[in-house]
C-alpha cells in the first residue's frame, strides 16, 4: 500500500463506497435496495454512499465489476472489494459479507 | 442430405426443415450434413485438453470471416487476452475482428471466496451481458466457455439450473446458433448433466492413447431433426484450425479408368502389356528389405513429374533429403521436381501419429495438393502405429479415398525374410490391382534382384521373372537367363552367357568350316567332271576317227569286189540272169 493510500483510507476511515446493481425495479431489486438502506443505517450511519446501478440502463457496466448475478452489492471501500449476490434478506450474512462479522468457515 | 429434402410432408408438401448453420469448420459440416443447428443452442463436451474451446472458437471466428455472422465468446474460465494467444497459433486473429466489431469476447470471472450468497438472486446480469455484446455487433453466433464454471462459483443450484435452463432457452428465442462447451463427467456426457438442457446437437470429442499414440475423435452425438454421420470421426488439430475427417466413408463405386500411366521403368511398362499401370489403380510393390521398392516407387515419380503430374510422397523410414540423395545414385534427381512444386514429400515416424492421425494428415494433404499419384513408403511402417487389423482398415479407406478421387496410389510393402513372401504383413494383397514382387534370388554366392508381376487386374501381363538392375542411370529389367542351369542372376548369368557365347562363335565358325569344305569339294569334283569330259571328248573323237576308216575300209572292199565282178563278167558273157543258177554255181566253186 502506498502513502497516499494510507492517506485516503485514513480519510476514508469506516466509509462504506457501495455499489447495488440491479435490472429495473423487479421486487427483488427493490427489496435488496431497502434491506441495504435498513443494514446500513443500523450498523453504520450516515458514513455510507450507495449508488445503485441499473444494468438495463446501463448495461455495458455489468462487465467492470464482473457481475453475473442479480442484485448484487459491491462493497468498493473500504478494500478489499466484497461482492454479496441476492435480495439481501439475511442481515447476519450481509454483515459478514461486509466482513463486519467474522465469517464462518464454509462448508 | 438435409431431411427436409429427403422427407415429404403428410400433405404432400415439402415440410420447411431444420435450417443449418455452416461451421466452416472442415470435415464438420459434412458429418452433421451442413452445419450446427441454426438458431439453437449445441453442446461440445469432452474431457480436458480435447479441443472443445479451440472448437469453439473457431467455430465463431469462421462465421465471422467466411459467413459474415458475427460471434460472442463469453468465456468463463480464460481472459481475452489468453484467448487471444491461444487461438494466434492456429492462425487466428483475434484482436483485429474484435476492432472490427466481428467478434467479442467477453471474460466472466467468478471467485466463489469474493463472493457472499444472501438471499434470492437470479443470472439477470448475464443476459445483459451477452444481450449487450449480442445487439453491440449484431452477433449470430454464440460461444459459451464453459459455463459450468457457474457450478463452481454458486451454490444455490437450483437457481443455477433454472437460470440455464432460462438462458438456454433466451438463446434459441434470440436465433442465436450457441455452442456450449462442457467437461465430461463420469458415466455422463457433462458433469453437471448441461445435455438435459441442451438436446438439440450434442458433439462429443475424445482423445483416446492407444501404445503412447494419441488419436482425436468427435462424434456426434446427438442432432435432432437431422440425419448425421454417426460413427467417431478423428480429427486434427492443426496450424490452420481443426479439420475433422469424415473417412470411414466406404462406396465402392468409383470409375475405373481406362487410361495408363507409365511406370518410369520401359521394360516395366512392356511386361505389363507395354502401357503400364491404370490411372487410378492400386499398385502394391512388395520386397525383402534392400529389394528396391523405393526405387520402383522413384521411377513412377519422376516419369509422372516430368509428364507434369503432381505427385505426393509419403515416407514412413526416411527423410525427404535422404530419398533425394539416394535417388540421386540411380541417377534420378527428385529435387528438381521438389523445387517446381510437383512432388511433395511428407515424412513423419509411423509412430509420431495415430493410425486416424495420419490418415487424416494423409486425406488433408492430398486435399491441399490435389496430386495424381501418391506413393506411401512403406505402408508396413504404419503398423507401428497399430495392430494389423487397424491398420488394414485404415488402408482399405485411403486406397478407397484415393481411388474415388482416381490417384494412382503406390505402396510398397516390407516382407519380413521370415514371413510368406507372397503375402503383405497388412494383408492388403486383395485390395490391390496391380502387385509387383520384388524378389532376391542367391545363388553362387550372390545376391541378386529379381521382379516379376504377382497380378495386374485387367493388363495381359508378363508371367515372366525378371532380373532387376539398378545402375546410375536408372533401374533396368533384363531377361533372366534360363538354360539347362535353370535360372540364373548375377555373375552366373554372365559366365553361362559367356560360355554361351563361345559356344554359339564355336558353332558358327564349324558352320563356316564346313562350308567352305563343301565349296571346296564342289570344285574339285566340278574340276574333275570337266576332266573326264574332255577325256569322254577326246575318246569320242578317237572312236570317230576309227569308225570313219573303218567305214573307209568297208567302202574299198565292196568297191574292189565290185571291180572284180565286173571284170568276170566281161569273160563270161553268157551269164545266166537266173539267180537260183547262179548261186547253185557258185556253192559249187
Amino acid at each position: 500500500m502506498t502513502k497516499a493510500d494510507v492517506l485516503s483510507n485514513e480519510a476514508q476511515q469506516g466509509r462504506w463506497e457501495l455499489k447495488l446493481y440491479v435490472a429495473g425495479q423487479t421486487p427483488k431489486s427493490l427489496q435488496a435496495f431497502s434491506n441495504l438502506k435498513r443494514i446500513c443505517d443500523q450498523h453504520h450511519p450516515g458514513r455510507y454512499h450507495i449508488e445503485v446501478i441499473d444494468l438495463l440502463k446501463n448495461p455495458q457496466l455489468a462487465k467492470g465489476d464482473q457481475i453475473l448475478a442479480l442484485p448484487t452489492l459491491v462493497r468498493k471501500l473500504p478494500q478489499p472489494v466484497r461482492k454479496i449476490i441476492g435480495d439481501l434478506s439475511n442481515t447476519e450474512s450481509v454483515l459478514v459479507g461486509l466482513d463486519l462479522r467474522a465469517r464462518k468457515v464454509r462448508a | 442430405m438435409r431431411l427436409s429434402k429427403v422427407r415429404p410432408a403428410k400433405a404432400g408438401k415439402w415440410l420447411k426443415g431444420l435450417s443449418k448453420c455452416a461451421t466452416g469448420i472442415r470435415g464438420l459440416d459434412e458429418i452433421t450434413f451442413g452445419g450446427l443447428p441454426k438458431g439453437r443452442p449445441t453442446l461440445v463436451c469432452g474431457s480436458a485438453g480435447c479441443g472443445k474451446t479451440l472448437l469453439g472458437m473457431e467455430f465463431l471466428i469462421r462465421g465471422a470471416v467466411d459467413f459474415n455472422e458475427p460471434g460472442v465468446c463469453l468465456s468463463f474460465e480464460e481472459t481475452e487476452d489468453e484467448i487471444g494467444k491461444n487461438v494466434a497459433s492456429l492462425g487466428f486473429d483475434v484482436a483485429s475482428l474484435v476492432s472490427q466489431k466481428k467478434l467479442e469476447i467477453d471474460h466472466v470471472h467468478l471467485e466463489r471466496n469474493l463472493i457472499e450468497e444472501c438471499g434470492e438472486y437470479d443470472l439477470e446480469a448475464l443476459f445483459i451481458r451477452l444481450g449487450h455484446a449480442v445487439d453491440a455487433i449484431k452477433a449470430k453466433r454464440v460461444l459459451l466457455d464453459s459455463v459450468e464454471a457457474l457450478f463452481a462459483g454458486l451454490t444455490n443450484l437450483a437457481v443455477l439450473r433454472s437460470e440455464l435452463r432460462r438462458l438456454f432457452r433466451w438463446l434459441k428465442e434470440k436465433e442465436l446458433t450457441a455452442v456450449i462447451t462442457a467437461e465430461r463427467g463420469e458415466g455422463s456426457l457433462t458433469r453437471h448433466g448441461l445435455e438435459e438442457y441442451i438436446s438439440d446437437c450434442v458433439i462429443q470429442l475424445d482423445h483416446r492413447v492407444t501404445d503412447t499414440i494419441l488419436t482425436r475423435r468427435l462424434r456426434v452425438v446427438k442432432y435432432r431433426g437431422s440425419t448425421h454421420g454417426t460413427n467417431e470421426y478423428p480429427f486434427l488439430i492443426e496450424n490452420d484450425g481443426i479439420s475433422v475427417l469424415p473417412v470411414t466413408s466406404v462406396h465402392l463405386t468409383h470409375v475405373a479408368s481406362n487410361e495408363r500411366v507409365g511406370t518410369g521403368i520401359a521394360e516395366l511398362d512392356s511386361m505389363l502389356g507395354g502401357k503400364g499401370y491404370f490411372r487410378g489403380s492400386s499398385i502394391l510393390v512388395s520386397g525383402t528389405a534392400g529389394t528396391g521398392k523405393t526405387s520402383v516407387a522413384s521411377h513412377f515419380v519422376n516419369a509422372a513429374c516430368a509428364r507434369g503430374e503432381s505427385c505426393v510422397f509419403f515416407s514412413f523410414e526416411e527423410s525427404p533429403n535422404q530419398i533425394i540423395r539416394n535417388m540421386k545414385s540411380i541417377g534420378i534427381d527428385l529435387d528438381r521436381w521438389v523445387e517446381k512444386k510437383r512432388l511433395h514429400f511428407e515424412s513423419a515416424r509411423p509412430t509420431t501419429f495415430g493410425l486416424e492421425t495420419h490418415l487424416a494428415k494423409i486425406h488433408k494433404l492430398l486435399g491441399q495438393v490435389a496430386p495424381s499419384i501418391v506413393v506411401v513408403d512403406p505402408v508396413t511402417g504404419l503398423l507401428d502405429s497399430g495392430t494389423a487389423s487397424e491398420t488394414r482398415s485404415m488402408l482399405l479407406r485411403m486406397i478407397d479415398y484415393l481411388k474415388e478421387n482416381q490417384i494412382t496410389a503406390l505402396m510398397t510393402s516390407l516382407t519380413n525374410g521370415s514371413s510368406v513372401e507372397e503375402q503383405t504383413d497388412v494383408r492388403i494383397s486383395s485390395l490391390v490391382d496391380t502387385w509387383l514382387m520384388l524378389r532376391d534370388l542367391e545363388s553362387g554366392g550372390e545376391r541378386n534382384r529379381g521382379l516379376y508381376i504377382l497380378k495386374a487386374r485387367g493388363v495381359a501381363h508378363s508371367n515372366q521373372i525378371r532380373e532387376f538392375l539398378m545402375t546410375d542411370h536408372g533401374v533396368q529389367l533384363r531377361a533372366v537367363y534360363l538354360g539347362e542351369a535353370g535360372l540364373l542372376t548375377g555373375s552366373a548369368r554372365v559366365t553361362q552367357e559367356a560360355k554361351d557365347e563361345t559356344a554359339a562363335l564355336m558353332a558358327r565358325q564349324e558352320i563356316e568350316r564346313k562350308q567352305l569344305l563343301l565349296a571346296r569339294k564342289r570344285s574339285a569334283l566340278g574340276a574333275q567332271i570337266a576332266a573326264l569330259q574332255l577325256d569322254m571328248e577326246s575318246e569320242a573323237q578317237e572312236s570317230q576317227q576309227l569308225i570313219t576308216q573303218e567305214e573307209l575300209k568297208i567302202r574299198k572292199w565292196e568297191a574292189d569286189r565290185h571291180g572284180i565282178a565286173s571284170s568276170r563278167a566281161l569273160n563270161t558273157p553268157a551269164q545266166v540272169t537266173n539267180g537260183h543258177d547262179g548261186k547253185r554255181q557258185r556253192g559249187r566253186t
